[in-house]
């Protein structure tokens, strides 16, 4: 399995405060990895450096470099509307557009210039199947997307951010706003989109880790600790700090 | 309780109920008076002809005409200008003491009597394009901007940032953000500017007397522009005081009080209108 995502040296501060310090980290194709870490690590700010939703901070300053499929995103001919269709995100709270169903998952697709009825007709039908909510919304697609529940307004997310094709998609702690049957739901979904889509996800939840993570890695402020298989991690932590986290004994 | 402090609530209470009614029963009494002065002489000639001296009649047509462009000529300028500055301070502009000194201008510059503005208006713009409509609705411009400026900002500022980082995470450039999910977002504040600012523009008279003058010709919308023409605040202005025809000018009070009840309901209406609509 080839890398999809690479940092190398990557800092990052607010203003004068460090959030992360020196982040080397190489991200496999087509896996799930679980980002965890007590709350204030630097696990949100990690993942908007990876499609540089960090740029709408003026505070925001970055040095080293993140490559994505051997390129730096830091480099002044990206183009950065490219790289947020590419490497996708979906929200820790669900946020549909006020608008309808149709018109949120058409979003993406209409923005990068498709505009044929049937085609995009095609990829509305085919992100909403994708993200496991085709059979409940088929039938008002023109309904607005705000008389949603939380749980299927987060899967409509997950469609919205499908419907423009990406290959990586980062979830900042996706299922921390949902009751437990959303959650398993949202998790088999991941579990199935790893088929086809790379995918990274903080979660506070070490279970949620174990379930669906093939790598783990483990932030501490603003540091990147610890780095592996997820069975690695969670059976025989390296790092002592590592084990007082999974075992709870702090954070 | 001591009888001291009873007494003492007693006189208290006696005193905002005579105060509110006093209030209440003045408003009520210069609506009644205006409506009983002026209803009955509001005829369909006089609505519909324009003043003629050889036929002695007075007819207000030109005047609602006249009220009909500048508000029109009005907000073409107003509303770009304003919701632009809006959208520019609030989703461009980085530099927050630039856009705190604007928003103090503004304020101050809403405070501003509009006789001054009728004064500048007549030296910058009646100098440049004649007593004009146009140069009335420059004026009033200038007038309004800081009223449109803040009620689409303060609505720009509810617009939830989670709606922009979505939009930005699919890819969206800022200004497909700004134009598809920020200005829907902020429509709300867009129109109660409008109709506040409609409401100031029926209500000026100060600084239209100065600037587009108080000729009753029936023209159209272009040839309205370049010339001199009265409002109907202006008009009533001119008749009562000028020419002394009371019961033209109360006809037009009239007019002008159902106007503005009617403005503040559909304030009213659009607020509540889009209440409902944010919390689906
Ligand atoms: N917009 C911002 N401006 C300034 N500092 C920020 C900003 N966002 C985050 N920080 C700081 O950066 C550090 C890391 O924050 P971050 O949100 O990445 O943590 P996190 O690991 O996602 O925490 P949580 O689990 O609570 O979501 C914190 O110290 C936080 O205070
Ligand atoms: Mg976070």
């Amino acid at each position: 399995m080839s890398e999809i995502i690479t940092t190398k040296d990557l800092c990052l501060w607010y203003g004068d405060n460090q959030a992360l310090k020196n982040i080397n980290l190489a991200i496999p194709e087509k896996s799930i990895t679980a980002l965890i870490g007590p709350s204030g690590c630097g696990k949100s700010t990690f993942i908007k450096t990876l499609n540089r939703m960090n740029d709408l901070i003026p505070s925001v300053k970055i040095t080293g470099e993140v490559n994505y499929k051997g390129r730096n995103i830091f480099s002044k001919d990206t183009d950065v509307n490219e790289l947020r269709r590419d490497i996708g995100m979906v929200f820790q709270k669900p946020n549909p557009f006020p608008m309808s169903i149709y018109d949120n998952v058409a979003y993406g697709p209409r923005t990068h210039g498709i505009t044929s009825r049937v085609k995009l007709n095609e990829i509305v039908e085919q992100a909403l199947k994708d993200a496991a909510i085709w059979d409940e919304v088929s039938d008002r697609l023109k309904k607005n997307a705000l008389s949603l529940s939380g749980g299927q307004q987060q899967r409509l997310c997950i469609a919205r951010a499908l419907a423009v094709k990406p290959e990586v998609l980062l979830m900042d702690e996706p299922t921390s706003a949902l009751d437990p049957i959303s959650t398993s739901r949202i998790e088999e979904l991941i579990l199935q989109l790893k088929e086809k889509y790379t995918i990274i996800i903080v979660t506070h939840n070490m279970q949620q880790a174990v379930r669906i993570s093939d790598n783990t890695a483990f932030f501490l402020l603003g540091d990147l600790v610890e780095f592996g298989k997820t069975e690695k991690i969670f059976s025989q932590p390296k790092d002592k700090r590592t084990e007082d986290y999974i075992t709870g004994r702090f954070g | 309780m001591s009888k001291k402090r009873k007494f003492y609530i007693f006189l208290m209470r006696s005193i905002m109920i005579v105060t509110t009614a006093f209030t209440a029963i003045l408003v009520l009494f210069l609506l009644a008076y205006v409506f009983i002065e002026g209803i009955p002489n509001i005829t369909w000639e006089l609505l519909s002809t324009k003043p003629s001296y050889l036929e002695e009649r007075i007819g207000i047509l030109p005047d609602i005409l006249n009220t009909v462009y500048i508000v029109i000529a009005t907000l073409i300028f107003l509303l770009p200008l304003g919701v632009g500055a809006a959208i520019y301070l609030t989703e461009y502009a980085r530099n927050q003491r630039v856009v705190t000194t604007i928003e103090y201008a503004a304020e101050t510059l809403s405070g501003i009597p509009s006789i001054i503005y009728g004064l500048v208006g007549m030296l910058v713009f009646s100098n440049n394009f004649g007593t004009s409509l146009l140069a009335g609705a420059l004026t009033l411009v200038i007038m309004n901007l800081p009223t449109i400026m803040r009620t689409t900002q303060e609505s720009l500022k509810t617009v939830p940032q989670s709606y922009r980082e979505g939009a930005f995470g699919l890819g969206a450039g800022k200004w497909r953000v700004i134009r598809t999910v920020v200005i829907p977002g902020c429509l709300d504040g867009v129109i109660t500017g409008c109709i506040l600012s409609i409401g100031r523009i029926l209500g000026e008279s100060a600084a239209l007397l100065f600037t587009a003058g108080f000729a009753h010709a029936l023209n159209n919308f272009f040839t309205g522009l370049r010339s001199p023409g009265a409002t109907l605040t202006v008009a009533l202005y001119v008749y009562a005081k000028e020419e002394g025809e009371f019961e033209v000018a109360f006809a037009i009070a009239a007019i002008l009080m159902m106007l503005t009840l009617l403005i503040n309901l559909s304030a009213t209406l659009v607020g509540k209108y889009f209440a409902k609509r944010k919390n689906i």
